[in-house]
């Protein structure tokens, strides 16, 4: 063999051996910017009455009556308010909590709310004692209308406008 | 239909083959200065392997990650073809010629290569959904600890090699448990840790700024860290004990998100070590193998050392040294001067033939396969799934850690394989046994939530709430 040919083959690996690595790399970068619209899709419960027209986005649709506050109604927090923004609420004993209930029946990571287009949805965190939307037990993302009572322990929580 | 990237994944595991065709054809070329009509063959039967696999992951998990597999199967293949030319370099000059494509380590390691990927397909096949697995978890527990405890317990004729109580060794074979037991282990400690993480993350005090657990909840991590210098005492192997301790830790951060957790697993790593050298600095006994390795790490150069005890890690850097930046080429290396090039310093070996350059890539792929790990624990959406995907992946990446630290005398020398590319069949089993659980949660990850049936709009997913484990908190990525 020409060392002329042993040379391009020795220096075509390892060149084709980073054009791999790119091609890996280009794989992923493309999948991450799918990946973050089909992680959002397979999170997002719609909303009860979520039957948007279609043409027209939900959000625009749901502005009108969107939650803006979290108010705790019973328990010794009784009287907080929340206002509410884009981010996710946690609620738990856990000190970095959104809202840090101190209460026997409440875990530590107890239950969490997630705005999704507009709509809450309340989801429970494993907790002990369970976490209520009215009188139904939550076990998975659930949308929470206004007005319709959270009950973590004695604490109780509605969504306001 | 949210897109699969199938054909992605095909397109790189044919560019991933033509690679290792190169790689064979390169060495053939330098070694033998001619191509023999023949050169194609073991990567054309890999490559038929590989797409067979493909193949599996298109039926049995669709949505899996298009990189793991042609990532994994490149390592795999110019695995391979190191080895040959290992058996190239072994041979008598005037045989060389004639050697058969199926003898020696090469073949060998082809054979291990089909084995390992028919488990892999049959671990895809039966575990169609990973949390099945979290049922087994006190019995993969139990059987990690025996895998792990075996070779120790076993009269040092059947388990010692080189100086490291691992190995199994029956007739012609040996294999290494303490590689199954990874598995097994990071499915138990996952599921231990899914139920009691509420614990773990609840009673803390806060000192220096960090949060501290309380004395009585450290009870578990006290035991695995005691277990794994167990090892290290018994089997002679820091970096196995290193492995076991740091998926451990690393299982309870990802569970409990304290940044404690690593600190205080890091002061104990440390602390055991020291304390084992300077144990064996003056008592011996047990300590004598680590502190031996760490003056070995300290001063490979020094005197005589060179040609007795620091030998392997001096023939190793020397080999990295030949290499330099863009190697010598497939082929043109001196492989038979380092010793065990064929698994512990494999690395060594390849480092001297396609230099830093090439090696650095080897090692990228090595980071975006742990990388596609993680992300699978990100994006998928039970938490049994999420300790499973980040333990596996950060053992694989802990592991390259270890032998390539070692061998470039970053940290002391223990006797790790290189994931995928070092000739043994347990450790190639193993790793192959672990993509596979990973495609398999990644798959989980990325399917849609609602099923392929009508698109991911249609069924609302508030109307099929995730399967719940064992009561434990299913979450639901942001």
């Amino acid at each position: 063999m020409p060392d002329f040919v042993l040379t391009v083959a020795r220096f075509g690996f390892l060149i084709l051996l980073w054009i791999f690595v790119f091609t890996v790399v280009g794989v992923i970068r493309r999948d991450l910017f799918a990946g973050t619209r089909s992680s959002r899709i397979v999170a997002a419960p719609r909303g009860v009455g979520g039957a948007a027209p279609a043409g027209r986005p939900v959000a625009k649709v749901k502005r009108g009556k969107a939650a803006r506050q979290l108010v705790v109604t019973a328990g010794q927090l009784a009287g907080t308010r929340i206002t509410l923004g884009e981010a996710h609420i946690t609620i738990g004993r856990a000190e970095d909590s959104t809202l840090v209930i101190t209460d026997d029946y409440a875990s530590a990571r107890h239950a969490r709310l997630v705005p999704r287009d507009g709509q809450w949805f309340l989801e429970d965190l494993g907790s002990t004692n369970g976490t209520y939307l009215d009188r139904a037990k939550v076990s998975a993302p659930t949308p929470v209308p206004l007005g319709v009572p959270i009950r973590i322990g004695r604490t109780s929580l509605e969504l306001r406008t | 239909m949210p897109r699969t990237h199938r054909n992605a994944e095909l397109a790189m595991l044919l560019f991933a083959m033509a690679l290792v065709a190169v790689y064979a054809a390169t060495v053939e070329a330098t070694v033998l200065e001619t191509l023999t009509p023949r050169f194609w063959v073991p990567t054309a039967l890999l490559t038929a392997l590989f797409v067979a696999l493909h193949m599996v992951v298109r039926f049995l998990a669709p949505y899996a990650d298009p990189v793991l597999l042609p990532a994994v199967a490149l390592l795999n293949g110019i695995g391979v073809a190191y080895l040959r030319r290992v058996d190239l370099a072994r041979a008598e000059p005037d045989e060389r010629i004639d050697l058969g494509l199926f003898s020696g380590v090469g073949g060998r390691q082809l054979a291990w290569t089909l084995l390992s990927l028919i488990l892999a397909g049959v671990l895809l096949a039966v575990i169609r959904d990973h949390r099945i697995v979290s049922r087994y978890a006190y019995t993969l527990g139990l059987i990690g600890i025996v895998l792990v405890m075996l070779p120790a317990v076993l009269p040092a004729s059947i388990s010692e090699v080189n100086g490291a109580k691992l190995w199994i060794r029956f007739g012609g074979f040996s294999i290494q448990p303490g590689e199954f037991a990874k598995l097994a282990l990071v499915s138990f400690f996952a599921y231990y840790l899914v139920r009691k993480r509420e614990v773990l993350s609840l009673a803390s005090k806060r000192f220096l700024g960090i949060d501290f657990p309380r004395g009585r909840d450290l009870g578990p991590i006290v035991a695995v860290w005691l277990f794994s210098l167990l090892v290290l005492v018994f089997e002679k192997d820091l970096g196995t004990a290193l492995l076991y301790f740091g998926l451990f830790i690393v299982t309870l951060y990802i569970a409990t998100e304290r940044s404690s957790w690593l600190i205080i697993g890091l002061l104990l790593f440390f602390g055991g070590v020291y304390l084992a050298y300077v144990l064996g600095a003056s008592v011996g006994g047990p300590f004598r193998n680590f502190y031996d390795r760490a003056q070995i790490w300290l001063n490979p150069f020094e005197g005589e050392r060179p040609f007795n005890e620091s030998y392997q890690l001096v023939q190793s850097l020397l080999g990295l040294g030949t290499g330099g930046l863009f190697g010598t080429g497939p082929g043109g290396g001196q492989p038979r001067f380092i010793p065990e090039v064929e698994d512990d310093f494999i690395f060594a070996g390849l480092g001297e033939e396609i230099g830093l350059f090439g090696l650095s890539a080897l090692l990228v792929i090595y980071f975006l396969v742990v990388s596609r790990g993680l992300r699978a624990a990100l994006a998928v959406r039970d938490s049994f799934g999420k300790l499973v995907a980040g333990g596996l992946a950060f053992t694989m990446g802990l592991q390259v850690f270890v032998i390539v630290g070692g061998v470039t005398g970053l940290i002391p020398l223990t006797g790790q394989t290189t994931p995928f590319l070092s000739a043994g069949g347990s450790s190639l089993m193993a790793n192959w046994l672990l993509i596979a659980m990973l495609l398999r949660i990644s798959d989980a990850a990325r399917r849609p939530a609602t099923g392929a049936a009508g698109g991911p709009a249609a069924a609302p997913g508030a109307k099929q709430p995730p399967a719940q484990l064992h009561g434990a908190a299913t979450e639901v990525i942001r």
